[in-house]
């Protein structure tokens, strides 16, 4: 018979509960406009191993946590030429929870579709007289991993309609676009094969409820458009980088595929 | 003068040599496919070595088909994908010009499939240089050589029903 040397999967049905108290929604119907694609949405957490998953259900057994701490001690320390830190405008980093579940979100101001990164930086260069952080650097997952912390349980719910709408739908094109010599979408594989095995990998259904996510590969918090990077990168494609225009688009439309979904950052991966 | 007499011979010689080279393989471009996508010619004229397509088709820097296909003949490999179906009996379900055929390219025996065409250099959309992230240099190899596919041909003819 065939020795399948695959890693151990966790139990189908476990639930994930963090610090015994913070419930996460890890499986649920799939959003209206996901009808004919999928029925079921289900977080990465329950395609990993029941090692990687227990290090998500205690805040310190999960290393993404302390990058979570950083960011709250980033948000009171004071940066730029105004002298001032986030505290001096926001009510501490709690007062923030609506923001992870419902961005990347319509910005009137600047008339684009805005991810919290870009957010970041526009308090940091235009209120505070601070340098911008590059895309994906340490100090932004920081920001954002503190972001998703105080909203851990809050259900994701990204707007794909109003002024959203173009954008989503510029990511739902790209969602399923074939890239490099592979030939291969985002959807044949999160979609078409997710539960599947691609040699080593258990395939998930490539949701980003639990971004920022840490990395047992890289031992760092790792963003979502890093992955997206990594994912083009493995069609043997050329790939896009962090932060611009097409992950931004991609992004909404990755995360609306969530949206029902608890948010789950900062999560353990492998 | 002795000099460029020698290049001069060296460059003779290059030019006879390459077409000679080129004429006993058919380029990714000039593969002729059937209705059914299966391809009747060897690409190098000749027939592979099904030990040399064992190791493409298991390892991750060649072929890497394990990644995608199980197998019982290559239990002994780590790993093995679920995304394509077992290849066990391939040899059998198949002529070997339809195996060729779906080597190069599956998308003309099973069209809009999610397997890669391994012997095809244009018509891709953002092609890379591998799995650097960056683009693709003009001239993009195909994944695997005339060689390399006729080898791996060679292996699944192997993969016999029992
Ligand atoms: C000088 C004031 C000021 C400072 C300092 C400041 N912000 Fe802001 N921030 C604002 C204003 C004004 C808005 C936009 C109004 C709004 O949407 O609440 C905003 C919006 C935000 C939002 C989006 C809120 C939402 O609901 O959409 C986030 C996230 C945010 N800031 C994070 C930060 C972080 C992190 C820092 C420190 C690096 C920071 N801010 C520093 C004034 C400030
Ligand atoms: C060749 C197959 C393949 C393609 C194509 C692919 N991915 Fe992935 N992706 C993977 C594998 C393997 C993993 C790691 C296991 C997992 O979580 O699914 C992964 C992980 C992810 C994750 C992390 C999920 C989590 O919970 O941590 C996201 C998000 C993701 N992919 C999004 C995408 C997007 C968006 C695209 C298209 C731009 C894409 N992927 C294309 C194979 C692929
Ligand atoms: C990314 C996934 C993937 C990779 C990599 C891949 N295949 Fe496939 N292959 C498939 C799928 C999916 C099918 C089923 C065709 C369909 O219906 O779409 C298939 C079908 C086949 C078949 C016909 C199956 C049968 O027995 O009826 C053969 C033979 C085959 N592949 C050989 C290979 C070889 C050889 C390689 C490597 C050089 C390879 N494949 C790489 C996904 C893959």
């Amino acid at each position: 018979a065939l020795v399948l040397a695959a890693p151990a999967f966790a139990d189908e049905d476990a639930e994930l509960v963090i610090n015994g108290e913070i419930e996460i929604v890890t499986k649920t119907t799939a959003p209206a406009h996901l009808e004919g694609h999928l029925d079921e949405i289900l977080s990465g957490w329950r395609f990993r191993s029941d090692e990687t998953q227990a290090m998500e259900m205690d805040d310190f057994d999960n290393p993404g946590m302390l990058g979570a701490e950083a960011g709250f001690e980033q948000f009171e320390t004071v940066m730029g030429s105004e002298g001032k830190s986030c505290m001096d405008c926001h009510d501490g980093v709690e007062s923030l929870a609506n923001v992870r579940p419902t961005y990347p979100k319509w910005n009137d101001d600047k008339e684009a579709v805005y991810t919290i990164q870009m957010q970041i930086n526009d308090c940091l260069t235009e209120r505070m007289g601070a340098e911008k952080q590059k895309y994906d650097s340490k100090t932004m997952l920081n920001f954002e991993a503190a972001l998703a912390s105080v909203s851990r349980g809050m259900p994701v719910n990204v707007a794909i309609d109003g002024p959203a709408q173009s954008t989503w739908e510029q990511g739902k094109e790209m969602y399923y676009t074939r890239f490099g010599q592979l030939d291969l979408s985002c959807a044949n594989c999160h979609e078409q094969n997710y539960g599947n095995m691609i040699r080593a990998d258990h395939l998930s259904q490539g949701q980003i409820n639990g971004f920022p996510t840490y990395r047992l590969k890289n031992a760092q918090l790792n963003g979502a458009h890093g992955r997206f990077k990594g994912c083009i990168r493995d069609t043997r494609g050329e790939t896009f980088s962090p932060g611009s225009p097409e992950f931004v688009a991609l992004e909404l439309y990755v995360a609306s595929r969530g949206n029902g979904l608890s948010v789950e950052g900062p999560s353990v991966r492998n | 003068m002795k000099r460029i007499a020698i290049s001069l011979a060296a460059l003779t010689l290059g030019a006879v040599a390459a077409p000679l080279g080129a004429l006993a393989e058919i380029a990714p471009g000039d593969v002729q496919f059937d209705d059914y996508g299966a391809v009747e010619t060897s690409l190098t004229g000749s027939s592979g070595n099904a030990d040399e397509g064992r190791k493409i088709m298991t390892e991750k820097s060649l072929g890497n088909c394990v990644s995608c296909h199980a197998a019982e003949a290559y239990a002994d490999v780590p790993f093995h994908g679920e995304v394509g179906p077992w290849l066990d009996g391939a040899g059998s379900r198949w002529t070997e010009a339809e195996l060729r055929g779906l080597v190069i390219n599956p998308k003309k025996t099973f069209e809009g499939t999610v397997m890669p065409a391994f012997y095809k250099v244009d018509g891709f959309n953002r092609p890379g240089d591998a799995y650097t992230g960056k683009a693709a240099p003009a001239d993009l190899p195909p994944i695997l050589s005339a060689e390399q596919v006729e080898d791996v041909v060679a292996y699944l003819m192997t993969l016999k029903d029992e």
